[in-house]
């Protein structure tokens, strides 16, 4: 699954921008919502730009040309028209506008909860934990390239292949010979500036990671300042920032000695087009194809030619950035969630009442790309029993734990849960009746009482106090500043380690779970919560079957059953004093620990 | 550094609020701009100035054009339509001369463009060494004021912000040149046309400030709300299996969705501002043109104006419409800028360098020895330390042990200098600390914190940080760690990238290459805060052990929980609420302290066991002695 991911989470996707465009638009309705009268807006919005030629050729072949001296009274009209037209113009270029803000923003909110959603039933998150920021980037990072596209580059696009196609129309009215003509000088143009947007996309690439690097040379300066100061290593630090502050200026350099000159040739291309229409337009009006008038205001509409032609080519380069950042959020809502819930099929099986007893046959697991990390599992655990799960790092225990609470399924074999396989029991069951602790509590930035509600919503301040009353921490909770109410920061990092787990069996107490898995703590905890943690586990783990995956061997020796892991089976079961006295894996492991424990 | 960039994105806020207020100090806004220009232009006065040259420049050809434009219809155009008759001379000479300015102005945007950049790089580059170096040499008591998002915040947005109104600088320069030029040619050609033009220009550059002014502060308040988002997705991401295994999917996504609904509402309003002042915005020389038609024309017929000059006129308004703009970018974006940079100004004035002595004592092969004296510290108002005195003979070890909070890290930390005492000394080999030459002490001593710190480097420049250390001496340092066989797994070994971008590490791991980097300095005094907290036990053992075996012999100071750590200790120095409360050997204390006693027995009671517990320092002590 990891490799899967890896692949389409970071390699380009050979799919067209066409495509992730449909496929896009197809997975957010909410963007075509009313498009139709959006794209009018936008064509009556530009259409006011060649208000003014019009005015300007009226105004000079009628008004100042006709005969009998300048006819004031045509001016007025033609300028009054024009001035209508201009107010028709701002007034749809305010709908447009705002139309297509309403949809693309609602429509992106909706994308970015959709892929949340998503993410969270994807097993990666737990698995590839060092993928999580790739995660949150597609919910966030990626979708406001999406958003910023559309907010400037989306609009301007539209509007000025909107100009251009009029004034194309408008210069075809007034002369094909000399339309023809500017089209001929643009077609290099729009080429180069192609070639000359995508050298300066490499650029301003390079540009970003320049910027990161930079961002994390100075962060060192910061977060790493007692190291810095412990070793005096401050020269060699403010070296590094200053060649990374120092490569970051360059790139800006690099990119702006092409990027001047990208944007100077609009210029030069547009001059061109006038001189040509001059030289072309004199020598055809003067043979009785043109008006003075219809020349002029031709020579306006090549202004408005060589705008759109600029912007175009600079916003399909944004688009590009867009539509990758799109392709990569849609990736992800493509993967399929490898373990599903079976009540979305209808097939959900309820679980015996009472507390549950599990049972392995032949399991065995492999992430797909991976070597197996557990082999052939066969194990029984009655309801009620406390069982620890012991073996090295690596020796497939956690892995046993993830099968148990079906955060993954097994490759071969299967897991009952109170004589129902696992998979076929429905997740809103599932999750009510085994709950997991994890190791490092896992709390959120809410108060405490908040954090216990997360193991069930409806419970009042007295009944969080209480569920804290009887795992023997109410006396804890008197320390803290505000009691159940004190906020326990980022991450809970208010709290020690040893607290926070303290909050997370409160959180699994109030779920009142008939399976209880446990994943001890390695790192060393405040004696005195020590003595709380170990307290309120017992009262937690009263009448439940409980499975602990233990790091610290005092555990299995109070346990009814040890499992011991090894390379991907277990090796030995039993009782802590019927293991420890056989030489063995249980043997060397106790002896390993009670050596360095005393 | 997810969690360091959200934190930066979570410090936007104080600075909203002062940029969305800027009409209360406007004037203040425009006098401290003012001198911000000053500063800028002075840091890069060479690019500065050939900035505005290239911005004049084309600004001179902007004007330029529109003349000829006027001219070639008034004497090629008009005549050749009237008479019917070509001059070929005329006709080529006005193609050339079109093409001719078109080009002249061309290089001018090239050298405003080009040298406006320089200019913003340099400056920016500037600030920022300057603000590295002041994060450098702010000591570590100013550090832990100050959040790494905010300080971050500073090196990066507030920096931009500063700067945000310089790059445009030139080319308003150059707009108020075009603009002072186009009003004279167009008094030159009619006055009435001109007053059309004093009224249209000024209301295009006013209600382009407007918008920005108005949609700025809501703009930044999106990209607030997007650091929200984000928090919450890292939030919720981070704790997968407790969302996943308590089955609170459904709630995630709702709180989820209620953050990301506020942004989209306030993206949709910075739409709506948008919606509104675009148009206006568009239509302001649109309708220029149209007076200037209506007026113009009037002034034809009276004969006061040829046709030319009204072509040429209407021409100027359209090409004056979009960098007349740029003067709106620049106001409306100095409110911001002058937050930006007094944030940046404050880093740049704090005070509070450490001092430090003339003494340089040689770095000689025998360990420190170490004595506190009376040291008092606080944090802020509350004392956290009070009276603290307690020696270390050269080549024992000291425990330091206490409940959390107890003041233990801070005094460690006073050993090595990363702090200072608000009373009383420290003395290494009988010399004050503070008498010592700035880097003097990093040289006998060496100090692992609680939380390793990774540099983006390779695995030997994090232990060597550049120093001249042998292959040999970088292994044993390893080896001494435990580290040798986990940095070997590595894929280049001791050159393989780590940190941030690099190799991802365990927090064990990082532990590890934190104490091999205190251990090939071959520290005289080595002092350990929990250094080996989130080391596998069985390893920390043996790390424990390697140094115990060490060849050469250090004087250590431990700040721990675990036992094991503790039982390697000669003394115990037991801390309660910032005081030393009692020193002696483990036994000593077990026996006369009851609250020393209760810490240490509560860790493993089940398997308590006095008899174990003494044989196992033993062991220790003699193979220490070995």
């Amino acid at each position: 699954m990891t490799a899967v991911i890896e692949a389409e989470v970071e390699e380009p996707s050979t799919e067209g921008s066409w495509q992730t465009l449909r496929r896009g638009v197809a997975m957010t309705p909410e963007f075509r919502h009313g498009l139709g009268w959006t794209l009018l807006f936008a064509l009556v919005a530009t259409a006011g730009r060649v208000v003014v030629p019009i005015a300007v050729q009226q105004t000079i072949d009628h008004g100042l040309r006709a005969d009998g001296g300048v006819d004031l009274p045509l001016v007025r009209r033609a300028v009054g028209f024009a001035a209508v037209g201009l107010i028709l113009t701002a007034v749809s270029g305010y709908f447009t506008n705002m139309r297509l803000a309403l949809s693309t923003e609602t429509g992106l909110s909706a994308l970015r909860v959709k892929a949340f959603r998503h993410i969270h039933d994807l097993s990666m998150l737990h698995q590839a934990t060092e993928r999580r920021g790739t995660l949150v980037s597609r919910v966030t990072a990626d979708v406001d390239t999406i958003s910023q596209f559309m907010s400037f580059g989306g609009i301007y696009l539209i509007v000025s292949l909107a100009q251009l196609l009029l004034a194309t129309g408008l210069m075809l009215f007034y002369s094909w010979q000399l339309t023809v003509l500017v089209v001929v000088i643009f077609v290099p143009l729009a080429w180069l500036l192609q070639r000359i947007q995508a050298d300066l996309a490499a650029r301003y690439g390079l540009v970003r990671q320049r910027v990161g690097e930079m961002l994390g040379a100075i962060a060192e300066s910061v977060v790493g300042a007692p190291v810095i100061r412990a070793y005096g290593i401050e020269r060699r630090t403010g070296k590094r920032v200053d060649a990374a502050i120092e490569a970051h200026a360059d790139a800006t350099i690099r990119t702006v000695r092409v990027s001047s000159v990208m944007f100077s040739l609009g210029e030069v291309f547009a001059a061109v087009a006038v001189a040509g229409v001059v030289v072309a337009g004199v020598l055809l009006g003067v043979d009785g194809g043109l008006s003075e008038g219809r020349l002029i205001a031709f020579l306006f509409l090549v202004s408005l030619f060589v705008t759109p032609v600029q912007a175009v080519t600079e916003v399909l380069n944004e688009a590009q950035s867009a539509v990758a950042g799109w392709r990569r959020v849609l990736d992800i809502l493509d993967v399929a969630p490898d373990v599903s819930d079976p009540a979305l099929t209808g097939r959900g099986r309820p679980l015996p009442a009472g507390p549950l007893g599990v049972r392995f046959e032949a399991v065995g697991f492999r992430y797909p790309t991976g070597p197996p990390v557990l082999h052939d599992v066969d194990v029984e655990i009655p309801p009620r029993r406390k069982v620890a799960v012991v073996g090295e790092t690596g020796s497939g225990k956690t892995t046993f734990a993830k099968l148990l609470t079906r955060l993954m399924d097994p490759a071969s074999g299967r897991v009952l849960l109170g004589g129902v396989p696992l998979a076929e029991v429905a997740f809103a069951e599932l999750r009510h009746r085994v709950v997991m602790v994890p190791q490092d509590g896992m709390l959120f930035d809410l108060s405490v009482a908040d954090n216990v509600r997360h193991g069930r919503a409806a419970l009042s301040d007295a009944e969080v106090a209480t569920a804290f009353d009887d795992l023997g921490l109410g006396d804890w909770i008197e320390t803290l500043p505000a009691g159940i109410g004190t906020r326990v920061g980022e991450r809970g990092e208010a709290l020690s380690v040893g607290e926070r787990q303290l909050v997370a069996l409160a959180r699994a107490y109030v779920a009142d779970p008939d399976l209880l898995v446990l994943d001890e703590a390695t790192s060393a905890v405040d004696p005195a919560t020590e003595v709380r943690l170990q307290r309120a586990l017992e009262r937690l783990a009263e009448g439940r079957t409980e499975v602990t995956i233990a790091h610290r061997l005092s555990t299995a020796e109070t346990a009814d059953e040890v499992l011991v892991f090894d390379r991907g089976r277990i090796v030995q079961h039993g009782s802590h004093a019927e293991l420890v006295g056989v030489p063995g894996v249980y043997a060397d492991l106790y002896a390993s620990w009670a050596s360095r424990s005393r | 550094m997810g969690s360091v960039l959200s934190a930066a994105a979570g410090t936007v806020e104080p600075m909203t609020e002062t940029a969305a207020t800027p009409s209360a100090t406007d004037k203040g806004v425009m006098r401290r701009g003012m001198r911000l220009f000053a500063l800028c232009i002075r840091g890069a006065p060479g690019p500065f100035a050939l900035s505005v040259l290239g911005a004049s420049v084309y600004a001179g050809m902007t004007i330029a054009s529109a003349v000829v434009f006027g001219a070639v219809t008034d004497s090629v155009i008009v005549p050749s339509f009237r008479t019917g008759e070509i001059r070929r001379g005329a006709l080529a000479a006005a193609a050339a001369t079109i093409v001719g300015v078109a080009i002249v102005k061309a290089l001018g945007i090239i050298a405003r463009r080009f040298f406006a950049t320089l200019m913003l790089a340099r400056v920016q580059a500037d600030y920022r060494r300057r603000l590295t170096r002041q994060f450098l040499r702010l000591p570590l008591s100013w550090h832990q004021r100050h959040s790494t998002g905010e300080l971050l915040a500073t090196a990066n947005s507030d920096i931009e912000s500063m700067f945000w109104p310089i790059n445009p600088l030139p080319l308003s320069i150059g707009v108020i040149v075009m603009l002072v030029a186009t009003i004279g040619v167009l008094l030159a050609t009619d006055v009435r046309l001109a007053l059309v033009g004093l009224l249209i220009f000024p209301a295009i550059a006013i209600v382009n400030w407007r918008f920005n002014v108005k949609v700025k502060p809501r703009s930044m308040r999106a990209q607030e709300l997007r650091g929200e988002v984000s928090g919450v997705a890292h939030e919720s991401f981070d704790a997968a299996l407790v969302v996943k295994t308590l089955g609170r999917e459904a709630a995630e996504t709702e709180r989820f969705k209620e953050r990301s609904d506020v942004l989209r509402d306030e993206l949709v309003a910075v739409g709506r501002t948008r919606a509104v002042f675009d148009p206006i915005i568009e239509t302001l020389p649109t309708l220029g043109v149209l007076v200037v038609l209506l007026v113009g024309s009037g002034r034809v017929a009276s004969g006061d104006l040829a046709a030319g000059d009204l072509v040429k006129a209407a021409y100027l308004f359209t090409l004056l419409a979009f960098p007349v703009r740029a003067l709106g970018w620049v106001l409306g974006d100095l409110p911001r800028a002058v937050v930006g940079w007094e944030r940046v100004d404050r880093v740049l004035r704090a005070t509070g360098e450490l001092t430090h002595g003339a003494d340089d004592p040689p770095v000689i092969d025998t360990p420190a020895r170490l004595s506190v004296h009376g040291v008092d510290f606080s944090y802020g108002d509350s004392p956290t330390l009070r009276d603290v005195s307690f020696d270390v003979p050269a080549g024992t070890t000291v425990a330091l042990v206490g409940a959390t909070g107890s003041g233990k890290s801070t005094i460690a930390s006073l050993l090595v200098r990363l702090i200072e005492p608000s009373a009383g000394s420290i003395e290494l080999d009988g010399a004050d600390i503070t008498a010592l030459t700035a880097g003097a002490l990093s040289r006998h001593a060496s100090f692992v914190p609680q939380q390793a710190f990774v540099f983006d480097d390779s695995v030997r420049d994090n232990i060597a940080f550049g120093a001249p250390v042998t292959d040999e001496e970088l292994r044993t340092a390893a080896r001494m760690a435990q580290a040798d066989r986990f940095i070997d797994a590595l894929p280049d070994g001791f050159e393989t990238l780590v940190g941030e971008r690099g190799t991802s590490l365990s927090g064990g791991q990082r532990q590890r290459i934190a104490l091999a980097r205190a251990l090939v300095k071959r520290p005289r005094l080595l002092v350990l805060d929990d250094a080996t907290s989130s080391v596998d036990p069985q390893v920390e053992a043996a790390i424990l052990r390697g140094l115990a075996d060490s060849a050469t012999p250090m004087t250590l100071v431990v700040v721990a929980y675990r036992r094991a750590t503790i039982a390697l200790a000669d003394e115990i120095v037991f801390v309660e609420g910032g005081r030393v409360l009692d020193r002696g050997t483990h036994e000593d204390l077990m026996l006369r302290q009851p609250g020393y006693a209760d810490l240490i027995t509560a860790y493993d009671k089940p398997l308590d066991d006095e008899q174990a517990d003494d044989s196992e320092l033993e062991r220790l002590e003699s193979e220490s002695v070995r």
